[in-house]
């Protein structure tokens, strides 16, 4: 049934360019002339678009066969497109779980490494790409190149965090990991205001695999920062059910919300609910899904932002002189008046990893989604700078709006990484509406 | 059960052969090509726990000297033969083939003769073995003539009336034919087309024709909507269609 219009994609965040997704089972001969992979387009904003005047992207969803696994050691290989979810389907009731996961489980193997995930293990497991083991790739003169932290290293750890700007990912080998049950013990505690929930995750990571932060983002003065922290280990055989973990019912939001819908009043009355909800601190056997992909409940929840879509700031800031930067950086965020967000998550970050754009490094890493307005690019502008000062980073798979020269000034590495990039691929063949405007990418 | 399932590596069939093994069902994979049919009985195999490897066969519906042989080979693997299962076939837009002959032959001896002499093949075996299931993947586009699918429809016309008569005549001794009749599927086959309303996904479709299969109903529309879909585009008047362009 053939349509005139022209075909839009976009990111999680719903802002669309003109682009649509070629799909292959066959991956190798998709990606022959593509200028860019994409898997299930959760990055938030334009990280896995085409750039301006290129239409076509290559889906890589179709290619998601497991090509081997190993009993013994946990080693997996499998093509690119294979997603999370469907790797838990058929393995966390075998009791194996994946090294790290994101928040959520709607992502490709490909992605993963692309974007160098990481998780609420990220104080213990470091990063997604720590435990990949070989990436099989499509460089740009062609050739298919296997590579590894041994094998070609320097792609490997260009293409580890590279955004899929080093090549097409076709292949992924690393390492899952085993869990006693497929169930989750987790406790939550409240906190009323930042430097005590900083604490608490500090003290949490100590003696607990899993933790993350949820923060009040309306909370201003003595409160602010004020949230609630969540910590979570595998349950022992003895703790959990015996049972399976059952499928979760999940709702779908049945259509795009009005644009003000989400507004400070329905934002701060969400926000207290989960603040005054966690009075008393819970310990519980929860569902894995509940605990790892709590959002995962609700598909299209994007859709609750309306027509003007939404992006995500997440950044990264160093802690080492205590807890006065990501102080520092929600108070810039309140001046900016962008803080009317019902999803805040904070998360203390252990070591960087070898990926050459990886995102994480030792600090808090804080993430913000805001509604999409005329003001939004001011807004970016504002907490970049602030993350500049600070000596932070942003994620670019949560990235729409970051100005070349904020990037270059908050990532030293990046030299390192375009050089490798351009050893490999001197034209510049790979690119993405994300790398044109964050990178100076010719369009 | 013991499955042969020929287009086991791709779209429908992909998800219908992990599902079958999933089930605990055995299956042996024809294809054509044989590293792919490697990769795939890798998946299969590790996805359903099977402990032994997943054996595949090469056959090519191009070819109809591999069908036998093909055949005779899952047999083996398997040591027995249940069911037969087709969900290969060619696929182009009606623009495309309109204006490529060679194409527009290939694909209509594809999905039309040679799928049915595999099934004479198939249906001669099992009925050897004293009955058995044959399950071919059909279209909704054999059941009216539409300007988008008029050639490719056409030879799913023709294909859709072999297997009905097939099920008529030796349903009494123990074959059961299954038309499955997909309407559009979000597969590699239909990448670049606009995916129409109740458009389905390979997954769903794959537990349908396996209900189907366990039940031995001779005619399966799925996602389940378009047996309604098609009641209505079935009826619609010729001045009708000749209106509109889907």
């Amino acid at each position: 049934m053939p349509r005139q219009e022209t075909p839009q994609l976009s990111g999680w965040g719903r802002i669309p360019v003109p682009a649509r997704e070629i799909r292959s089972e066959d991956l190798r001969k998709l990606t022959e002339n593509a200028v860019l992979s994409r898997g299930l387009g959760r990055s938030y904003g334009d990280s896995s678009l085409p750039p301006p005047g290129r239409l076509e992207v290559a889906s890589t969803v179709l290619a998601d066969r497991i090509l081997a696994f190993d009993e013994a050691t946990g080693s997996l290989r499998a093509e690119a497109g294979l997603s999370l979810r469907e790797l838990l389907r058929v393995f966390l009731e075998r009791n194996w779980f994946p090294p790290v996961s994101p928040g959520t489980q709607f992502v490709t193997l490909g992605g993963m490494v692309a974007a160098d995930v990481h998780g609420k293990n990220h104080h213990v497991a470091g990063t997604f790409g720590t435990h990949v083991d070989e990436v099989l790739i499509r460089v740009a003169d062609g050739r298919i190149v296997r590579s590894s932290p041994t094998e070609e290293s320097d792609l490997f750890w260009a293409t580890v965090g590279g955004m899929g700007l080093t090549g097409h990912i076709l292949e992924v080998e690393f390492r899952m990991k085993r869990v006693p049950t497929p169930w989750i013990v987790e406790e939550r505690e409240r906190f009323s205001d930042l430097d005590a929930l900083i604490e608490g995750l500090k003290r949490s990571a100590k003696e607990w695999p899993f933790t993350v932060g949820w923060l009040d983002g309306m909370a201003r003065g003595r409160s602010l920062g004020r949230g609630v922290l969540s910590r979570g280990r595998w349950a022992e055989p003895g703790e959990a059910p015996t049972s399976l973990p059952p499928p979760l019912f999940r709702f779908t939001v049945p259509f795009e919300f009005p644009n003000w819908a989400l507004n400070k009043w329905t934002i701060r009355a969400f926000n207290d609910a989960i603040y005054h909800a966690h009075v008393w601190n819970r310990r519980r056997v929860v569902h894995p899904e509940s605990f790892w992909y709590p959002l995962d409940k609700i598909l299209e929840w994007n859709r609750i932002y309306g027509r003007r879509g939404f992006t995500q700031y997440q950044c990264v800031v160093p802690d080492s002189a205590g807890h006065a930067a990501a102080r520092r950086f929600l108070e810039a965020l309140m001046g900016a008046g962008g803080a009317d967000s019902f999803l805040c998550v904070i998360k203390d970050c252990s070591a960087e990893g070898n990926g050459l754009l990886s995102f994480p490094k030792p600090g808090i890493s804080i993430a913000i989604d805001l509604a999409v307005h005329a003001g939004t690019q001011g807004i970016v502008d504002r907490l970049n700078e602030a993350v500049i000062r600070e000596g932070g980073r942003i994620y670019l798979a949560k990235d729409s709006f970051t100005r070349a020269e904020h990037f270059r000034a908050m990532e030293p590495r990046l030299e390192q990484w375009s050089a490798v990039r351009r050893q490999w691929d001197p034209e510049l063949r790979f690119r993405s509406a994300q790398s044109v405007r964050v990178l100076g990418d010719p369009a | 059960m013991k499955a042969a399932l020929l287009g086991g590596t791709k779209g429908i069939g992909r998800a219908l052969a992990r599902l079958l093994a999933e089930k605990g069902h055995e299956v042996c994979l024809l294809g054509r090509d044989l590293e792919d049919l490697k990769r795939s009985a890798q998946d299969i195999q590790i996805r359903g726990a099977v402990g032994k490897t997943v054996p595949v066969a090469e056959c090519d519906l191009s070819r109809p000297e591999t069908f036998g042989p093909a055949l005779e080979r899952a047999a083996a693997e398997l040591q027995g033969l249940d069911w037969v299962i087709v969900t290969a076939a060619a696929f182009a837009t009606q623009e495309k083939l309109e204006s490529d002959r060679a194409l527009t032959r290939d694909l209509l001896t594809t999905n039309f003769a040679n799928t049915i002499l595999f099934c004479e093949e198939a249906r001669e075996r099992l009925l050897a073995r004293g009955g058995g299931t044959l399950c071919v993947l059909s279209s909704v586009s054999g059941d009216r003539a539409r300007k988008p699918v008029i050639l490719y429809g056409a030879s799913k016309a023709g294909l859709s009336a072999y297997l009905e008569g097939l099920d008529h005549k030796f349903r009494s001794q123990g074959l059961k034919t299954i038309t499955v009749k997909p309407g559009f599927v979000k597969t590699g086959m239909t990448s670049g087309l606009t995916p129409p309303p109740f458009a389905g996904e390979p997954e769903g479709v794959a537990k349908d024709i396996l209900g189907a299969i366990e039940q031995g109903r001779p005619l399966v529309y799925t996602p389940k909507m378009w047996r309604l879909v098609m009641l209505v585009i079935r009826n619609l008047p010729r001045f009708v269609m000749r209106r509109i362009e889907f």
